[in-house]
């Protein structure tokens, strides 16, 4: 389970987030959801201890994140940001491999060769697998990079809007795969995501987020109503049911 | 396949010492390799500490352009030199140990390092243009201030400093040199340990403390590894603005992989080469006509060129 409380952060003088508290459930998937500036990335960047908060703590499987050391917390939880620039020359397969350093620190066995080929694949990444990542479109490193955290093996896996620069195939693949682990493998798969239809079919949980607050954190079903999402994002949303699914009429 | 280039690279290596100490060698042998193997140690060990920390300079900034010499790290030391005999006076700083000299200005460097861009290395991989317009101005900063200093210092103590300062690879600061190697010794070895490290930490901040290193801390670290080598090497050879440049593109064109395990030697190794190969065909064939600096500098600055046309900048 992730405990958020009352968690602050600003920056300078302009405050992201005012006194979040929050719990997200242990082997469910959980979309957080909002409008822009509403504090979404710096939650998810505070839970992964990439930035400190100003006040409030933060504890992943019962780890205070503030506390632990960093390299205990990269074998229980996971991130992947947006835009990431990364300056060495590597291969895709290398870079994949990065996703074992916090096991092996540099030393990989056979067991990890297998892991990483196992994370290539589930990625589609196979072909690419030898190339350069400057070879690669804008989606192919974008799966890339998630094939490194996918390998990386936490039972926590933090998403900063994963289906950027993915078509339509990718991004079912990869929320079928997420929602795979949460269901079968126990993990905790947490993304920020903007399609909130991506949410309503594949999140258990959602975390609706406004102005440096919590707005609503229930189960998905409950998210979905009228109401509740035409106030989030301040926009008139209907809800339909679709072969059982609500779908969210929002054009 | 990068154990075959490394083993090239040494014999190559090898090739070059043998030629430097043999060749043109006439008379008492034991004078010449003395004479001639100290001053080879000292091109080695200056070599390997540029090259190496222009690697870990990039590393931290992540990119492949900037070099500590480029953001005013030596100049920093000449400033700290300068400044050190200002305070002192011609006589006191006469009067010190050198090597106790040495070791003040190496502490106040690497304080000095790990404040001044310790806070700038934040935002170094997403802006590199604020990293070279501060390394501009840090420069201008440090050289004006240490010539402003200069003027103010009475001329005859001035020499003092200046015969410190202006040493080149022909008139390495030998006396320094016992201390300086146990220095870049331990630095080198510092930097070695933290190879597997090194790798993580050249993916950027965010995938570094993903895959748990502990990165601002280590860059830190990295910084006052960096600043150790720096002030060795200036204090034996003077400022080399492009030689470590030169260094990193060889080696980036040289070995393949990202490995740090492999491009920590391969930069000693080349930067060794390129030194005693140059010196050697400087003193036996050019018989000293022109000074080596200068054309490392030229060689240096033509690589920087080719790198920013061809847009290599990350």
């Amino acid at each position: 389970m992730i405990e958020i409380d009352r968690i602050g952060f600003a920056i300078g003088k302009s405050e992201i987030l005012n006194e979040v508290s929050a719990q997200l459930p242990r082997g469910k998937m959980t979309a957080i959801i909002g409008p822009n500036g509403a504090g979404k990335s710096t939650l998810l960047s505070l839970i992964a201890r990439l930035i400190s908060p100003a006040s409030g703590t933060i504890r992943v499987d019962g780890h205070d994140v503030q506390q632990t050391a960093s390299d205990t917390l990269a074998r229980i939880l996971a991130v992947l940001r947006q835009e990431n620039v990364i300056a060495s020359r590597l291969r895709v397969r290398e870079l994949v491999g990065f996703g074992r350093f916090p096991h092996t620190r540099g030393q990989p066995d056979a067991q990890d060769g297998e892991k990483i080929q196992w994370a290539l694949d589930l990625m589609a990444l196979s072909p690419f697998a030898d190339r350069f990542l400057d070879q690669l479109s804008g989606g192919q490193r974008q799966r890339a990079l998630i094939a490194m955290i996918l390998c990386q093996d936490t039972d926590y896996i933090l998403l900063d809007e994963p289906l950027n620069n993915l078509d339509l195939f990718h991004s079912r693949k990869l929320m079928q795969v997420l929602q795979d682990m949460a269901h079968r493998l126990g993990k905790t798969p947490v993304l920020v995501i903007h399609d909130i239809n991506y949410a309503a079919k594949y999140a258990d949980n959602i975390l609706a987020m406004k102005q440096g607050g919590v707005f609503a954190n229930s189960p998905t079903q409950a998210i979905f109503e009228d109401n509740l999402l035409s106030a989030l994002f301040d926009t008139p949303i209907r809800i339909h049911q679709i072969e059982g699914q609500p779908f969210a009429m929002h054009h | 396949m990068p154990a075959r280039r490394l083993l090239v690279m040494a014999a190559v290596l090898l090739v070059a010492c043998a030629a430097y100490l043999s060749w043109g060698a006439r008379g008492d042998w034991a004078f010449i390799l003395s004479f001639r193997g100290t001053k080879l140690a000292a091109l080695i060990v200056t070599g390997t500490a540029i090259a190496v920390s222009t690697k870990l300079f990039q590393t931290i900034s992540g990119n492949r352009i900037l070099t500590p010499s480029i953001m005013g790290f030596d100049a920093l030391f000449v400033l700290l030199e300068t400044t050190l005999l200002f305070a002192l006076g011609g006589f006191g700083y006469t009067m010190l140990d050198p090597a106790i000299r040495f070791a003040v200005t190496l502490v106040l460097m690497t304080l000095a390092a790990i404040l001044l861009f310790g806070t700038l290395m934040h935002g170094a991989r997403r802006d590199l243009h604020r990293m070279i317009l501060v390394g501009i101005i840090f420069g201008v900063l440090f050289r004006s201030l240490s010539s402003l200093l200069a003027r103010m210092i009475d001329p005859n103590e001035y020499a003092v400093l200046q015969a410190n300062l202006f040493a080149s690879f022909n008139q390495i600061e030998l006396d320094l040199l016992g201390i300086s190697t146990v220095l870049i010794v331990v630095a080198l070895f510092a930097a070695w340990r933290l190879r597997d490290t090194l790798d993580a930490m050249e993916l950027g901040r965010e995938i570094a403390i993903n895959l748990g290193i502990d990165y601002d801390r280590h860059v830190l670290v990295v910084l006052g590894i960096i600043a150790v080598l720096v002030s060795v090497a200036t204090a034996l050879v003077g400022p080399v603005v492009f030689f470590g440049l030169l260094i990193t593109s060889l080696a980036y064109q040289i070995m393949p992989g990202f490995r740090h395990r492999d491009h920590l030697i391969a930069n000693g190794l080349l930067a060794g080469i390129v030194l005693v190969a140059g010196q050697t065909l400087m003193e036996r064939v050019f018989h000293l006509h022109t000074p080596l600096s200068v054309i490392i500098e030229m060689l240096g600055g033509l690589a920087f060129l080719i790198l920013i046309l061809r847009g290599h900048t990350r």
